[in-house]
C-alpha cells in the first residue's frame, strides 16, 4: 500500500517538533533562562543558529523548550475532552433519544455555543494565569468536540447486523459500547484527535500571546510572538522563527489528520 | 461616474478631518486613572490626567520644574518665615459656575491635611498650622515652623483646589478651576477633556483631547504608526524609537523624569527583614543591563532613592554595584538558602520586562523568584494597599519624593526613627545648604539600609506627531499639560 505524501509530510514535520520537545528535556543549546543582554538580538550565526532575542536568549533553545509547553498543553487538553468527551459519547449513543441522550447533547451543545477562545481567557482571568488553566480550559472546549463525534460514529454502528447479534446473545450496552462499538470508531477518534490536537497547540500559543499561557520565565510559542512583535523591523528573525514554528507543527498536524483520515476511512478508500 | 463622486467624498471628508483635527489632541498614557481625584489618590496617571488642565493650585509647576503663580498670583512671607499670605486671582470659576474664593482654598488645605484625610501627600500639608481667610481673595496660611519647600509643596497636583460642594464626586466627576472640563470617561478605554469657555486664563488652542490607555508595546507602537494617537509621552516600546526617529511625520520626547524605578522590597516580609539579605538582592542586581535590556539604553542607574539631574543627588550607585559573589557571601553569612521569593510585577513594559531580567540576575545568586503579572487595578489593591508581596517593580514618578521612606505604613514598609527624624528637620530647614546637607544624608541612610533595590531613573522616552508643539520635554512633575499645546499649520 503506497501512503499518501500529505500523510507522510505532515508525520515528519510533527515529528521534528516531538523530537525538539523531547529532546529539550536533556539537551538545549543553551540555557532558557540564561539572559545576557549584552547578546540581545543577533541574527542567525555558527554559534545561535536561529539568533537571539530581545534578551540575549538562544531562540532555537527557546524554541525547543516551547515544543514542549506546546505540546504538553495539547497532549493533556485533548486527554482531558478524549476521557471525558468519549464515555459521554458512547452513553449518548447506547441511549439513543432518552432523556440521558438529551442531557448529554444539550450539555454539549451550550459549551459549544461560548466561542472557546472567550471562554478560554474568562476561565484564565478567574483563576489567574498560568498553563494549567490553559491546559483546563483548552481541556473543557475538546469534550463536546469529542462527545459529538462519538455519537455520531457510535450511532450508525449501534444499527448494524453484528452489534444486534451481540445484544441477542445478551450483552449489555456497556459491554457492547466498550467491546465493539469503541474499537470501531477508533479511527474516527485518532484523526479528530490529531486535528485537535493541533487547535490545542493553536490555542495556547494564542493564550499566551494575550498573556495567559504559562508564565515566564518558562517559554512559550504565542509568548516570543508578542514580545518579539515591535522588534519586527529591527530584528525581524526574532518574530519569524516563533512564528514560523506555530506554522509549521500545526500545518504538520493537520496535514497527518487529513491523510490518517484518508487512510483509515473505508469509504474514502474505496473512492479512490 | 460612482469612482468620481466616491473621490469627492473622500477628499470633503479629508477637508473636515483636517480643519476638525487641528484643534484636538489624542494622547496615549500607559496606565489608566484609578479616579479622578488627585487630592484622594496616590496613582500617578491621575495627576497625569488633570493636573494644570482640570485642577489647578495656588502655584504650579512649569515644564523647566520652575514654580509659577496659579490661583495664587503672589504671595507674601512674614519675617519669622511662618506667615504666607496668598493673594487670589479674582473672577476664577469653577466648572460648575461657582466662584473659587478664599474660602474654598481654606476647605481644601483643611481637608487635605484633617486627620481622616485620604490625601496622598499628607506630608505636604503636615506643617500647616492654621488657614485662615482675610477676606474674599486673601488666605493667610501659617506654619509650625518655617518650610523651605512650602511653596512648591503648594504646586503638586495632590495640593490642587477643589470646592466643598463638588469635591464629594470628583472621583468620577471633576471639577476643578482649570482650562479644561471632563467630557467623558470611557472606562477601560478613555477619558476626554474639554476646553472650558469660562477660564480665567490664557485660554488653550486646544478645544479638547482624549487620553487613551494602552500599555501594551506592540499596540502602542500600531497606534503610533496608525495615528489614532497623536502622541505618547510615556512611551512603552522605547525599542521602537529608532524608527519614529527615521520617520518624519514624529518627532521623539526624550528628557528626564522624576520617575526613580526600584524593585522596592517589602522590608516587613519576613523572608526581607535582615538587611543582609536586602544587600544580597542589591549587589545581585546589574542594572545596566536592565537599561539595555527593559529600556533599550534608556535610563540613568541610581543608587538611592533621588533623581540625578538634580542639584543634591548623591552618586551611591558604588554602594550596590554589582558583585554577585558578594551576594551569595551575604547570603550565606545571612542563613539563607532556598529562597523563594514573589515577584508582583505591574503592566508597564519597564516592569514586566525589567522583572524578567531581574529574575535571572536573582536565580544567578541562588534567589527564586516567582514572577506573576498583575493588571494595574489587582497591583494596587494586592500590592501598593495589601502589602501582599516580597518584591515589585515600579516607578515613582513624583519629584522629590524621599519623604516616603518617613512612612512606615507605605507599601514597602520602611519603619526608621532616625529616617523620619531627618525628614522633620528637611521640613524646617530653609537654608539651602542646611537642606542639601539633610537630603544627602537621607539618601545616604536608606542606601546603607539597602532598603530597596535603585535601579535607574527612568526617561522619558516619548513620541508624538511631528506639527505638535508645547508638550513638555521633561517630566518634572506627573502632569500632561496641555494649556500651552498646539498644532503647527
Amino acid at each position: 500500500m503506497r501512503l499518501p505524501g500529505q500523510l507522510v509530510f505532515g508525520a515528519v514535520l510533527s515529528a521534528v517538533f516531538l523530537l525538539a520537545a523531547l529532546v529539550s528535556l536533556v539537551w538545549t543549546p543553551y540555557g532558557v533562562e540564561d539572559l545576557v543582554i549584552s547578546n540581545k538580538m543577533k541574527p542567525p550565526s555558527g554559534a545561535h543558529w536561529l539568533g537571539t532575542d530581545h534578551f540575549g536568549r538562544d531562540i532555537l533553545s527557546m524554541l525547543m523548550v516551547g515544543a514542549r509547553t506546546s505540546i504538553a498543553v495539547a497532549i493533556v487538553a485533548v486527554g482531558i475532552g478524549m476521557a471525558l468527551g468519549v464515555p459521554l459519547g458512547l452513553a449518548a449513543a447506547a441511549n439513543r433519544g432518552s432523556l440521558l441522550d438529551e442531557v448529554i447533547m444539550r450539555g454539549n451543545d451550550l459549551v459549544f455555543a461560548f466561542p472557546s477562545l472567550v471562554i478560554a481567557i474568562l476561565i484564565t482571568a478567574v483563576f489567574g494565569p498560568s498553563a494549567l488553566n490553559a491546559i483546563l480550559a483548552i481541556g473543557i472546549f475538546n469534550i463536546p468536540v469529542f462527545a459529538r463525534v462519538t455519537r455520531g460514529g457510535a450511532l450508525s454502528l449501534w444499527t448494524l447486523d453484528y452489534v444486534l447479534a451481540a445484544r441477542v446473545a445478551g450483552k449489555g450496552r456497556l459491554r457492547i459500547s466498550v467491546e465493539h462499538i469503541l474499537t470501531n470508531i477508533a479511527n474516527l477518534l485518532i484523526v479528530q484527535g490529531t486535528i485537535q490536537f493541533s487547535l490545542g497547540i493553536l490555542a495556547e500559543a494564542g493564550l499566551s500571546y494575550v498573556g495567559l499561557g504559562a508564565q515566564p520565565p518558562v517559554p512559550s510559542w504565542g509568548r516570543m510572538l508578542a514580545e518579539s512583535q515591535t522588534l519586527i523591523s529591527l530584528a525581524p528573525h526574532v518574530a519569524v522563527f516563533p512564528g514560523l514554528a506555530i506554522v509549521l507543527t500545526v500545518l504538520g498536524l493537520n496535514l497527518m489528520g487529513d491523510g490518517l483520515r484518508d487512510l483509515l476511512d473505508p469509504r474514502l478508500r474505496r473512492a479512490r | 461616474m460612482f469612482t468620481r463622486l466616491k473621490t469627492t467624498v473622500a477628499a470633503l471628508a479629508l477637508c473636515a478631518g483636517a480643519a476638525f483635527g487641528q484643534d484636538s489632541i489624542t494622547i496615549g498614557m500607559q496606565l489608566e486613572p484609578p479616579n479622578l481625584d488627585p487630592t484622594g489618590g496616590a496613582a500617578a496617571a491621575i495627576d497625569e490626567v488633570v493636573y494644570a488642565n482640570v485642577f489647578e493650585g495656588l502655584t504650579r509647576y512649569q515644564s523647566d520644574g520652575s514654580i509659577a503663580p496659579a490661583l495664587a498670583q503672589s504671595w507674601d512671607v512674614s519675617k519669622n518665615g511662618t506667615g504666607y499670605t496668598f493673594h487670589l486671582r479674582e473672577g476664577v470659576k469653577f466648572h460648575d459656575g461657582t466662584d473659587m474664593n478664599a474660602e474654598d482654598v481654606k476647605f481644601s488645605l483643611d481637608r487635605a491635611r484633617a486627620e481622616d484625610s485620604t490625601n496622598a501627600q499628607k506630608a505636604l500639608f503636615a506643617g500647616i498650622a492654621s488657614v485662615d481667610v482675610v477676606d474674599d481673595v486673601t488666605v493667610m496660611v501659617t506654619l509650625s515652623a518655617p518650610n523651605g519647600s512650602f511653596i512648591t509643596n503648594m504646586a503638586w497636583g495632590d495640593a490642587v483646589i477643589v470646592a466643598p460642594e463638588s469635591v464629594g464626586d470628583a472621583a468620577t466627576n471633576p471639577v476643578g478651576t482649570g482650562p479644561f472640563k471632563l467630557g467623558r470617561w470611557v472606562q477601560g478605554d478613555r477619558i476626554e477633556i474639554v476646553a472650558n469657555p469660562d477660564y480665567w486664563g490664557d485660554k488653550p488652542r486646544l478645544k479638547s483631547a482624549t487620553f487613551k490607555f494602552i500599555s501594551d508595546p506592540t499596540a502602542a507602537f500600531a497606534a503610533m504608526m496608525a495615528g489614532d494617537l497623536d502622541a505618547f509621552p510615556g512611551y512603552p516600546a522605547p525599542e521602537t524609537l529608532v524608527q519614529f526617529q527615521a520617520d518624519p511625520r514624529f518627532q521623539l520626547l526624550i528628557g528626564s523624569t522624576e520617575g526613580e524605578t526600584i524593585l522596592s522590597i517589602n522590608n516587613k516580609s519576613q523572608k526581607l527583614t535582615d538587611v543582609r539579605v536586602r544587600k544580597a538582592i542589591a549587589h545581585a542586581i546589574n542594572r545596566q543591563e536592565i537599561i539595555d535590556g527593559a529600556m533599550f539604553g534608556y535610563g540613568t542607574p541610581i543608587g538611592t532613592h533621588f533623581a540625578p539631574h538634580h542639584p543634591d543627588y548623591v552618586d551611591l550607585t558604588g554602594q550596590s554595584a554589582y558583585d554577585p559573589e558578594m551576594s551569595k557571601t551575604l547570603l550565606a553569612e545571612a542563613g539563607v538558602s532556598e529562597l523563594t521569593l514573589t515577584l508582583k510585577l505591574p503592566p508597564p513594559s519597564y516592569a514586566r520586562r525589567g522583572g524578567e531580567i531581574i529574575a535571572a540576575q536573582l536565580r544567578a545568586v541562588g534567589i527564586e523568584t516567582e514572577i506573576s503579572n498583575l493588571e494595574w487595578a489587582q497591583w494596587l489593591e494586592q500590592v501598593f494597599r495589601g502589602k501582599d508581596f516580597d518584591l515589585t517593580i515600579v516607578s515613582h514618578t513624583e519629584p522629590m519624593d524621599i519623604n516616603i521612606y518617613a512612612r512606615p505604613d507605605y507599601y514597602f514598609q520602611y519603619d526608621n526613627p532616625d529616617f523620619q527624624q531627618l525628614m522633620v528637620d528637611l521640613n524646617l530647614a530653609s537654608d539651602p545648604a542646611k537642606r542639601s546637607e539633610i537630603l544627602g544624608a537621607a539618601q545616604k541612610m536608606i542606601a546603607d539600609d539597602y532598603v530597596n533595590g535603585y535601579l535607574f531613573q527612568l526617561a522619558r522616552t516619548g513620541v508624538a506627531n511631528a506639527k505638535i508643539q508645547g508638550l513638555w520635554p521633561n517630566s518634572p512633575t506627573q502632569a500632561n499639560d496641555l494649556t500651552g499645546v498646539s498644532w503647527s499649520q
